[in-house]
């Protein structure tokens, strides 16, 4: 049986997570990374995507609107703008906050406003998709 | 209070007693509110110390990184970010914020500033300092998303190249009765001396993709949630000196109240013992 190692997930607003886990699996800039216990210690940024914790067997998920990972031999910290639980996404704004970002798209010419609304897109749609359970 | 009649006496009690009730029902309120803003900055603190030891750890490793954020560049420009609040009667805790800022100016000039509050824009507006950005009404209640425009904004200029360091001064809040500015420097980032540091032993850590990468995420990362915790923190800072200030004031008026009480009574008693005498003087007269 694999060892368990401590993850903590910090959000600025509270701590997200904080428990012994088997297995997190987070979405880096690279792709997706899975990180067991006794990692070789390392910082990455993450990307807008789901975290999958495995915990006694059990598969959690979780939204994840970018952020970075830094691991230890013995414990893992996801810091991250915006964490949520599937059964705690407002579906609504969501869809909401989708359609916005693509108005946004389909008229704004400035760049920066490009990207910013091309992140609030991906944000949405992961939501959406979390929410699912897909 | 000599000179002062009866009535006189009685309506400075009356006003001062009206005082009293504005100064106690502040008190109360800032009470609230600083229970409020406490339990928040206790759940911002983690996050905002995660971050500053993730970026302290990789400075302390990568002792040889050329990065755009930690170089030194010769200062001709410095920005000021300066956190007060929008309102006064808190005590010493908006202009002691403005001293901070003051003592480190050298060259009216050379400094810029991002102003947060109406006291701070207030304050250098008037006395013509160079302001790019103020932000009011948010001191009270910070949200994450402030910090993140003004981080924004703050890196940009940084970015261009139009000032060449950045300077943060907010309140730290030590406890409710002592609230201490603080200065710190954002960018470019500098190691913090740290006594621990010196016996850790040098770690190997991985940087995907790169040191270079990770650090272009990881400190205007650091600079938001370093404004975000500051803002926090100041406004908790904010709420205890009101506190404070407004249970001094509550406690000068009920003094002021007790003695204006004794004064009147004192002035009583001399306008009865005057009348008696009238008239056992009168009454002696007519015998």
């Amino acid at each position: 049986m694999a060892s368990t190692f401590q993850l903590e997930i910090v959000t600025p607003d509270r701590k997200f997570f904080e428990d012994e886990v088997d297995m997190v699996i987070a979405k880096t800039t690279e792709g997706y990374a899975g990180i067991l216990s006794d990692h070789v210690p390392m910082v990455s940024p993450l990307s807008v995507g789901v975290i999958k914790i495995k915990k006694d067997g059990k598969l959690l998920k979780a939204t994840c609107a970018g952020g970075f990972i830094s691991t230890d031999e013995d414990k893992a910290i996801i810091v991250t703008d915006a964490a949520e639980w599937p059964e705690e996404i407002d579906i609504k704004r969501a869809e909401a906050a989708m359609k916005r970002a693509q108005e946004r798209l389909k008229h704004d010419s400035k760049e920066i406003d490009v990207l910013r609304a091309q992140i609030a897109l991906n944000k949405a749609l992961n939501r959406l998709r979390v929410s699912k359970g897909e | 209070m000599a000179g002062m009649g009866m009535r006189d006496i009685k309506r400075k009690i009356k006003s001062v007693n009206s005082t009293k009730q504005i100064t106690k029902a502040m008190e109360l309120v800032s009470t609230a509110k600083l229970k409020k803003t406490r339990d928040r900055l206790e759940k911002v603190k983690p996050y905002f110390e995660t971050v500053n030891s993730a970026i302290q750890d990789i400075l302390r490793n990568a002792t040889n990184i050329d990065h755009k954020y930690v170089r030194e560049r010769e200062i001709n420009k410095s920005l000021y970010i300066v956190i007060t609040g929008d309102r006064g009667l808190c005590g010493g805790y908006n202009i002691n914020a403005i001293k901070k800022t003051l003592e480190d100016i050298k060259d009216k000039d050379k400094a810029s500033f991002v102003v947060i509050g109406h006291k701070a824009k207030n304050y250098f507006a008037k006395r013509g300092y160079e302001i790019v950005e103020e932000y009011l009404n948010i001191s009270e209640k910070p949200e994450y998303t402030d910090a993140k425009n003004i981080s924004r904004l703050a890196l940009n200029l940084y970015k261009e190249g139009k000032i060449d360091e950045i300077k943060l001064i907010y309140t730290e809040f030590v406890s409710t009765i002592s609230q201490v500015p603080k200065m710190l420097r954002l960018l470019p980032v500098s190691k913090q001396e740290d006594e621990k540091a010196e016996d850790r032993e040098f770690k190997y850590i991985s940087y995907e993709p790169s040191p270079g990468a990770v650090l272009d995420y990881l400190i205007p990362k650091y600079v938001e949630s370093t404004l975000y915790g500051a803002l926090v923190e100041s406004a908790t800072s904010e709420q205890a000196a009101r506190r404070i200030a407004m249970e001094n004031a509550t406690d000068n008026a009920e003094e002021m109240i007790s003695n204006l009480v004794l004064s009147f009574n004192q002035a009583r008693q001399a306008a009865i013992t005057q009348e008696i005498t009238e008239i056992v003087g009168g009454a002696e007269a007519l015998k």
